[in-house]
């Protein structure tokens, strides 16, 4: 190189993924610039839920000690919903309440202002109201360094790690992305709706900062999809996850969808007479392995929702800690090949070598097929209500009538729904492939 | 607005809504809509599917785009089947949404 860089590494987005990697680059005593385009870390990030905290372990020892988290997540509920029934499996660990903790709810606002915090600590130059505007590369084509909006906004590095979001224009500009697919990709829209924290409490049956997060198959109209509902300390939040094709083929809009969740005799409880504090939404990149692009390229890495490390995997549904994951491996690859001067695509496959014997890779390829699965229409439009109507017809008592039996109730049910064995077969295989 | 079922209490007009996130609006439209290759289309995604309900149908069969309420989620330039109608940026620095700290 013929002129030293103004640093060693820029990256690029300070949310979760972000600030890991500055976190690890800077305390490892490189240069880092973090550089993010809203005016504070977290002013642009939403999600659908639950922050789970294990990776920080490693990276800021009791980090709950300090962490502004709003409760513990100790209830964890799934719930099926059809327009007039409900089935939820309720599942409570008193050790989810108590340290190190197994999941949190938190405002991202609040979280990733606080993550970047420990990047600065750690000597990170953090850099707001900054828009990256593109890649700046050299002949060869190696990534050299972005260009941002500032007046004399370039700015060059040995390494640029993008942690852009579920966007990342530098990966789509880098050429690391396939052809764009909306079918990749759900619409998250929340509202953050306020109540009295005891009013909450009574109503999740939760104390102190115990917390609950619901899951909800089901209850997104005709759009496939999910909903969620989880508490906060004097707010709830409810919304829900649309597949993208599928809203746009279809009439009824994102708050409608909403408001028809909150309308079910299952949620209304839960959310009724609380005041709409904050209306969001946000992309997710839904389709995990199979839109991930290319982790690397000359002088640049690629971490979090940039690199489609979301987990939506239907019973489980994850994200933040696979972006804190993501850019702490991508920090130490840097790291390792800053040190022998070779930031090459070839100097830099310490990042999927670790990113593949980690959970990121691993869980992903794990659980590969379960985004198709989940968003199926059989899952989507068919399941909820024929499970909803064995149940009911398992409790139903039709005196004088005998119980049927569940044989009888369930090739009855697969009947009315239209489920042909075929189908149940294929899709318990494909279930037990999944998940298994 | 046809709601089956019924919302137990009042919704809140969409303006509403929209007052309650936060929008440092800035001078440059980050999103711009070519008007005229909205015309030509049938299926106008972005109208339904746009969670701040910024593309409004006109009545010459066009589309008016107002970019200052937009949570710059990306919804409108994947679901737009209409390559180079729909000219999509970041805000410059500092700019649009602005979502809450406690």
């Amino acid at each position: 190189m013929a002129e030293a860089p103004d640093v060693d590494v820029v990256v690029v987005g300070a949310g979760p993924a972000g600030s890991c990697a500055a976190i690890t680059l800077a305390r490892a005593g490189l240069s880092v610039v973090l550089l993010e385009r809203g005016p504070f870390p977290g002013s642009k990030n939403m999600y659908g839920g639950v922050v789970y905290p294990r990776i920080l372990d490693g990276i800021i020892p009791n980090w709950w000690e300090e962490a502004p988290v709003q409760r513990w997540v100790t209830r964890r509920s799934t719930m099926l919903l059809t327009p007039t029934q409900a089935l939820t499996v309720d599942f409570r660990s008193d050790a989810w309440g108590a340290p190190p903790y197994n999941g949190a709810t938190a405002y991202r606002p609040d979280f990733d202002h606080w993550l970047a915090g420990h990047a600065t600590a750690a000597g990170a130059q953090l850099l707001c109201s900054t828009t990256v505007t593109g890649l700046l590369r050299d002949a060869s084509g190696k990534v050299t360094g972005v260009r941002t909006d500032r007046p004399d906004g370039d700015l060059t590095a040995r390494l640029v790690i993008a942690c852009d979001g579920v966007n990342s224009f530098l990966a789509k500009e880098a050429g690391l992305h396939g052809p764009v697919d909306a079918a990749n990709y759900t619409l998250g829209v929340k509202e953050t709706i306020a109540l009295p924290k005891d009013v909450i409490d009574d109503r999740f049956g939760v104390r102190g900062r115990e917390g609950v997060d619901v899951e909800i198959l089901g209850g997104t109209s005709d759009v496939s999809g999910g909903g969620f509902l989880y508490t906060n300390l004097d707010t709830i939040a409810v919304g829900v996850v649309l597949k993208l094709p599928k809203l746009a083929a279809q009439q009824r809009r994102p708050e409608e969808i909403i408001a028809r969740l909150k309308a079910h005799s299952a949620i209304a409880p839960f959310v009724e007479g609380g005041e709409i504090k904050e209306y969001s939404a946000h992309l997710i990149p839904e389709a995990g392995l199979s839109m991930m692009p290319k982790l690397a390229g000359d002088g640049l890495l690629v971490a979090g929702d940039a690199a489609a490390m979301c987990l939506a995997a239907g019973i489980w549904l994850e994200g933040v800690n696979f972006a804190m994951a993501s850019g702490m491996y991508a920090g130490q690859a840097a790291v390792e090949a800053i040190g022998r001067g070779d930031t090459s695509l070839a100097g830099l496959a310490g990042y999927e070598r670790r990113l593949a014997d980690t959970f990121v890779l691993k869980d992903h390829r794990k659980l590969r097929r379960a985004p198709k699965l989940v968003l199926s229409d059989r899952v989507q439009h068919l399941y909820p209500q024929f499970v909803a109507n064995v149940v009911e017809g398992m409790f139903r008592v039709e005196n004088p009538a005998p119980k049927p039996g569940l044989r009888r109730i369930v090739m009855r049910e697969r009947k009315a729904a239209g489920l042909r064995i075929r189908d149940l077969a294929k899709d318990a295989i494909d279930g037990a492939r999944t998940f298994g | 607005m046809s709601m089956q079922p019924q919302s137990p209490w009042p919704e809140i007009s969409f303006q509403d809504r929209m007052a309650t996130a936060r929008f440092d609006v800035g001078e440059r439209a980050h999103i711009v809509v070519d008007g005229k290759a909205c015309a030509d289309c049938s299926t106008k995604a972005c109208v339904v599917a746009c969670p701040a309900n910024l593309f409004v149908p006109t009545s010459d069969g066009g589309i008016v785009f107002n970019y200052e309420q937009c949570f710059e989620c990306g919804t409108c330039y994947l679901v737009c089947n209409h390559e180079g109608a729909i000219t999509w940026t970041y805000p410059d620095g500092g700019h649009g949404v602005v979502f809450r700290r406690t």
